[in-house]
């Protein structure tokens, strides 16, 4: 598989508040990647760096340019930063994913917009294009932002908590569309929500300051010091049954 | 005779005034309403007055002095709100009556000529100039290519900044150049409609507007129509009644804001209507 990027030994911080540290990490080709770990342990950071929206304090992340530039990079924020009360349409917000390859200037193009239909098509919200985002549920309005992350067909894919806002009906659709889009992209996925990931994941990394790398999608309790406290582990036999670690 | 000409002049100023003070707030107004920042610039409006006191103080031209207090204080909530530096709804109730105070003790402090408050504080007719219409004709030429030139850019930082960041590194600059062109729109719009009222005259269209449409161009669209109807009636009102242009401008526009709600909640009530019932 080839390499996507690699970070070495990288550091971050806000101001003086160390986030990230020594932190090693390679992203290849078709990867499906679960990022874990507590609230404040350095997730978004993560992602922040990848996009370069935070300079590492030290250390570097190199970009195999070939496959990857900034331009091949789809992105799903937490839900909360668009204004879903802002009068712009679900077409619209699809198309604000093509703006990576056009200047300030820009005008969308009958075949950019086709590009948008087909999207909306694709995540099951046909009929929706004219739609302000007040009127969807929030799963449909999280598909919108998936379709903004993946309209400029992207080599890498970086999802922050999309789960949260997800309804249950839609979820697995949702886990299922990542799986056909991972055969077209390498995908890294934050998420606080251990146990549902873990079955549609290929490896995962548990970050909390430093960075764990497990080349499985097997989370076990030993994976889980990261968090520093006892946590619930949900697991996926043939019985899917959850796992409580004891106190002590 | 003389008085036919007067009143010839009065219509074309009128209507031109109309067009121009329309579509500069049309298209602040809506930017600033779908943004959520009304607080920010009623903020900005009352710094200016700052500017105004000033400008008599130091006998410059009024407007001039509250550009440029509009200017800089729109930067400045701006920039330390991007640093999150401050409480930002803080910092704008701050600014907003140290402007009107430092305005206030300027325009005591000048000597002698002791200018009309009125008209600054809710617009007049008669000070209203011919290089004041020629300054929002500009201003609504500068506005319409600023936006429809960068129309997606301004839209998509304006939606959701942090996604914008992810592609672009001049989501800042176009914060600041816009901010800066509301700050102006504010300022030029001051002489029609005044410090206290004017931002009404930037809000309430676009509320009209969003009750029959829900996209950002058509919202602009509809605001400087609005905006136009009721600009151009409280100015004729205004004239025959010899009341501040300002509060007879905001006055026509909630009325017509108010037939709009009406109009709007008839036409649900017979397309949607609920004819079941609950039976206890």
């Amino acid at each position: 598989m080839a390499l996507l990027f690699e970070m070495h030994s990288l550091s971050a911080s806000y101001d003086a508040n160390l986030v990230l540290q020594d932190v090693n990490l390679e992203v290849c080709e078709n990867d499906f990647i679960g990022v874990i770990g507590p609230n404040g342990g350095g997730k978004t950071t993560l992602l922040k760096i990848i996009l370069g929206l935070l300079k590492p304090v030290k250390g570097e992340i190199i970009f195999n340019t070939e496959l990857l530039n900034r331009n091949a990079i789809g992105y799903l924020p937490q839900i909360s930063t668009g204004d879903s009360y802002y009068p712009v349409t679900v077409t619209d917000i699809i198309l604000s994913g093509l703006m990576i390859n056009k200047g300030i200037i820009s005008r969308m193009s009958s075949a950019d917009k086709d590009k948008a239909d087909m999207v909306i098509d694709e995540l099951g919200l046909t009929g929706l294009g004219g739609s302000t985002l007040t009127e969807l549920s929030g799963g449909q309005i999280q598909r919108v932002f998936l379709g903004r992350a993946i309209i400029a067909d992207p080599r890498l894919l970086l999802l922050d908590e999309p789960a949260n806002f997800v309804d249950t009906t839609f979820e697995n659709n949702f886990y299922e569309k990542l799986k056909e889009l991972n055969k077209r992209m390498a995908i890294l996925m934050v998420s606080h929500d251990v146990g549902t990931i873990s079955s549609h994941i290929k490896s995962f990394a548990c970050v909390n300051m430093n960075l764990h790398y497990h080349q499985s999608n097997e989370i076990t309790n030993e994976d889980l010091v990261a968090y520093g406290c006892p946590i619930q582990l949900v697991t996926h036999g043939d019985v899917p049954h959850t796992v409580l670690k004891r106190h002590k | 005779m003389e008085a036919s000409i007067f009143q010839y002049e009065f219509i074309i100023k009128g209507i031109l005034g109309a067009i121009f003070a329309s579509i500069t707030a049309g298209l602040a107004g809506t930017y600033i309403v779908s943004k959520r920042m009304v607080f920010l610039s009623g903020g900005i409006t009352h710094a200016s007055f700052g500017g105004i006191g000033i400008g008599y103080f130091m006998g410059i031209n009024p407007v001039v002095g509250a550009a440029v207090f509009g200017i800089f204080s729109a930067l400045g909530v701006e920039y330390l709100s991007v640093n999150h530096k401050i409480r930002e709804d803080s910092a704008i109730g701050i600014l907003w009556a140290f402007g009107m105070a430092t305005g206030i003790i300027f325009i005591y402090l000048t000597p002698g000529y002791s200018p009309n408050l009125m008209s600054y504080l809710f617009g007049s007719i008669l000070t209203v100039t011919n290089a004041d219409i020629l300054a929002l004709g500009i201003m609504s030429v500068i506005l319409v290519s600023y936006f429809s030139i960068f129309y997606r850019t301004i839209l998509y930082i304006s939606f959701d900044e942090v996604f914008a960041r992810t592609y672009s590194s001049y989501v800042d600059v176009f914060k600041y150049i816009t901010t800066s062109l509301i700050a102006l729109t504010i300022v030029l719009n001051i002489r029609m409609a005044g410090v206290v009222l004017v931002l009404s005259l930037l809000t309430i269209p676009p509320n009209i507007a969003m009750i029959f449409t829900k996209t950002y161009f058509k919202i602009v669209i509809w605001s400087i129509l609005s905006g136009f109807v009721g600009t151009f009636a409280g100015y004729a009102f205004s004239y025959s009644a010899g009341i501040p242009v300002g509060a007879t401008i905001i006055f026509t526009l909630v009325i017509l804001w108010v037939i709009a709600k009406c109009v709007n909640h008839i036409i649900t009530k017979i397309s949607y209507p609920r004819t079941g019932s609950i039976r206890l």
